[in-house]
């Protein structure tokens, strides 16, 4: 589903090279998991596939389903099933929530030339989505992620991922902020949306999360290369015994 | 005080001048009217129309900027539109002409035209100060308006609309408004055009509040892209008083807003809310000056401003705290969205601070779209342009929310929609 080749990429601004030669594939079904130290690409990562311009690629490619989607602005991206999972969900002042998700569904469904869904199915669905993941209705009423606790933000992402439905769901540090409480509630919203057709990639941290979304490969990203690949057990071993051993065997 | 001389007088002075001269005989009222009206008309000849040098005209120099005034069109015709809000009691003014059938229960109504043929309304033609040019048009020119009484202890379930629409030519009307004690209404001043051609369009509005009335009056501008609007609002408050105001701009080739108010009594509030959506080649001007004159009164003042094409925008805002008003509270904030390069505005607060004990306060801003905000939208799936309009559209949207009303909110924000979508 997912097939990054040798990916460079720097910062717009400038010309920082952040991804330095990446190359990752994430199949059908399969939930991947990227680990790393502090500043070795993650987030800049997750930015890249959902097309943020501060990020240039200058070598290799991303292919989605086979095709790239390099030349696709964020929204096109969106609409053909890559989500991002913001690490800092925005605070958007006058944007009402409810009618932030109605334009965004809509939006989606329009380019993928499918009818737009009528208020009550939208309602109905977004009832039902946020009932599953213990959302407070009133929530909704609220300007978009404004006064949000950060638990709230984090689940206020998993309701938008259910609703939006996507075939590439990327969560950048879901679980930093969380509570252990919160942290199983968006583990469960997350693994109720695994299936054999939709990839999840996973970017964390910590170990911690992948025991509640337990993860199919594990890849260690350092400065901007994935220096190692494994099954779940890589991500116990580098809980156990840090990165140190990794970026050596590397270097 | 700024007197000067015009040397010559420029074609929108010489159509005003010659204008009096030829329509002094239609004009309601005779005596002290006619006379009140003279002298109106010799200060303005005298004066002619005021320029950068004039401090409160400095950002808009009226005389620059009016380049031409319509000739009076008794042919033109303009019929009455629904109300804004369904259900609303409307009386309208359809080229200059009001109508004073439609008042609510509790709510008394003459035809201005009447009050300057009885002359009662001579007292009324007079200027706020020497540089008041909307006072000196309209007071010279005027031919009919309403005035209006809501009767103690009035309380309108509908909103009440005051419709003037216009589809050539001039109208200069005036509104002496007063609210009895204890009353409470929603009023909508809507300005419409139904043609392309220019019109000249004034009007001044005198409120008073008595005690502890609650009012909320919404200026809602939509003139054509040839039209210039220059209306005053000033009032008074009364005892525990309060008056929202709401100025929604969006329309008109050159507009001039002044809002003009003082507090005469302790507990009084005061709230202002600006919305300009200025776009084209417009001008636009708000000037507003408060006085706080006694104890214990409130105001804030919010004012957003979203700029595109080639237009340009004015905020004056001045607040007056007397010696003896303590314990004022006020603070004033205008925002600005440019969103292109060739737009400007201009904010100008000003505070004269007469009291020690007072908490005063004010701030102008100038931002763009934020980033992070628009990425946000996108990645969800929404195209950029939508996306930007959905983020301009939240910029004002707060203040319009603020109304409370859905019946009043939800047509003002489809105004507000349909204005960013034929010009963003």
């Amino acid at each position: 589903m997912l097939e990054i080749k040798n990916l460079h990429a720097r910062i717009a601004e400038d010309g920082t090279e952040i991804i330095r030669g990446l190359d990752l594939t994430v199949k059908a079904g399969e939930v991947a998991a990227i680990m790393g130290p502090n500043g070795s690409g993650k987030s800049t990562l997750s930015y890249i596939l959902s097309g943020r311009e501060d990020y240039e690629v200058t070598e290799g490619d991303i292919l989605y389903n086979g095709e790239s989607i390099l030349e696709l602005d964020p929204s096109e991206r969106a609409a053909k099933g890559i989500f991002l999972a913001f690490q800092y969900p925005v605070e958007i002042p006058g944007v009402a929530t409810m009618q932030f998700l109605k334009v965004a569904l809509n939006e989606q469904r329009k380019y993928r030339g499918e009818e737009e869904l009528s208020t009550p199915d939208f309602i109905r669905r977004v009832k039902e989505a946020s009932a599953r993941l213990q959302i407070n209705p009133d929530m909704l009423k609220r300007p978009l992620n404004v006064g949000f606790s950060g638990g709230e933000k984090k689940r206020a992402e998993i309701l938008q991922m259910a609703l939006l439905e996507p075939k590439l769901c990327v969560l950048d540090e879901t679980d930093s902020g969380l509570d252990i409480d919160a942290l199983k509630i968006v583990a469960d919203g997350v693994n109720a949306l695994r299936s054999p057709d939709r990839a999840v990639v996973v970017i964390t941290h910590y170990q911690r999360l992948l025991e509640y979304i337990v993860p199919d490969s594990v890849h260690v990203l350092y400065k901007g290369q994935i220096i190692k690949s494994g099954d779940k057990s890589l991500a116990l071993d580098l809980e156990a015994n840090g990165y140190a051993d990794i970026i050596d065997a590397a270097a | 005080m700024n007197m000067q001389t015009a040397i010559t007088m420029t074609a929108a002075e010489t159509a005003l001048v010659d204008g009096y001269t030829a329509q002094i005989g239609e004009l309601p009222g005779e005596g002290a009217v006619l006379s009140a009206r003279d002298t109106l008309l010799a200060d303005l000849r005298k004066q002619g129309l005021p320029t950068r040098r004039v401090e409160s005209w400095h950002y808009t120099d009226l005389r620059a900027l009016l380049r031409s005034v319509p000739a009076v069109d008794p042919t033109a015709f303009a019929q009455r539109v629904d109300p804004l809000v369904a259900g609303s009691s409307v009386l309208s003014v359809l080229n200059g002409k009001a109508d004073t059938k439609g008042a609510p229960a509790g709510v008394n109504v003459r035809s201005y035209a009447e009050s300057l043929v009885e002359g009662v309304a001579a007292a009324d033609l007079v200027e706020r100060d020497a540089d008041d040019a909307i006072g000196r048009i309209n007071g010279s020119f005027v031919r009919d308006g309403f005035e209006i009484e809501v009767a103690e202890g009035t309380e309108l379930e509908q909103p009440l609309e005051l419709q003037l629409v216009q589809s050539a030519g001039q109208s200069h009307t005036r509104f002496p408004v007063t609210f009895g004690a204890n009353t409470k209404a929603v009023v909508i001043e809507r300005h419409l055009s139904v043609s392309a051609a220019p019109s000249l369009v004034t009007t001044v509005c005198d409120l008073i509040l008595d005690e502890g009335a609650e009012i909320t009056w919404i200026i809602l501008q939509q003139q054509g892209d040839a039209d210039s609007h220059l209306a005053q609002v000033n009032f008074d408050l009364g005892t525990n008083a309060k008056l929202r105001l709401f100025v929604i701009n969006a329309g008109g080739k050159l507009v001039r807003q002044e809002v003009h108010g003082v507090t005469t009594g302790e507990g009084s509030d005061f709230k202002l809310r600006g919305i300009n959506l200025l776009g084209g080649e417009t001008h636009t001007d708000v000037t507003f000056t408060l006085g706080h004159d006694v104890p214990n009164t409130t105001s804030t003042e919010i004012i957003r401003n979203v700029l595109l094409g080639r237009a340009k925008g004015v905020f004056q805002g001045q607040i007056r705290v007397a010696p003896d008003a303590q314990k004022t509270d006020a603070k004033m904030a205008c925002n600005t969205l440019l969103l292109s390069d060739d737009a400007d505005f201009s904010a100008k607060p000003e505070l004269e601070i007469f009291a020690d004990d007072v908490q005063c306060g004010h701030g102008a801003t100038v931002i763009d779209i934020d980033a992070t905000h628009l990425f946000y939208l996108r990645a969800r799936g929404i195209p950029e342009n939508k996306a930007r309009a959905m983020l301009v559209n939240a910029f004002v949207d707060e203040i319009v929310e603020e109304l409370e009303d859905e019946a009043v909110i939800e047509p003002l924000e489809a105004i507000i929609a349909a204005w960013l979508e034929t010009h963003a």
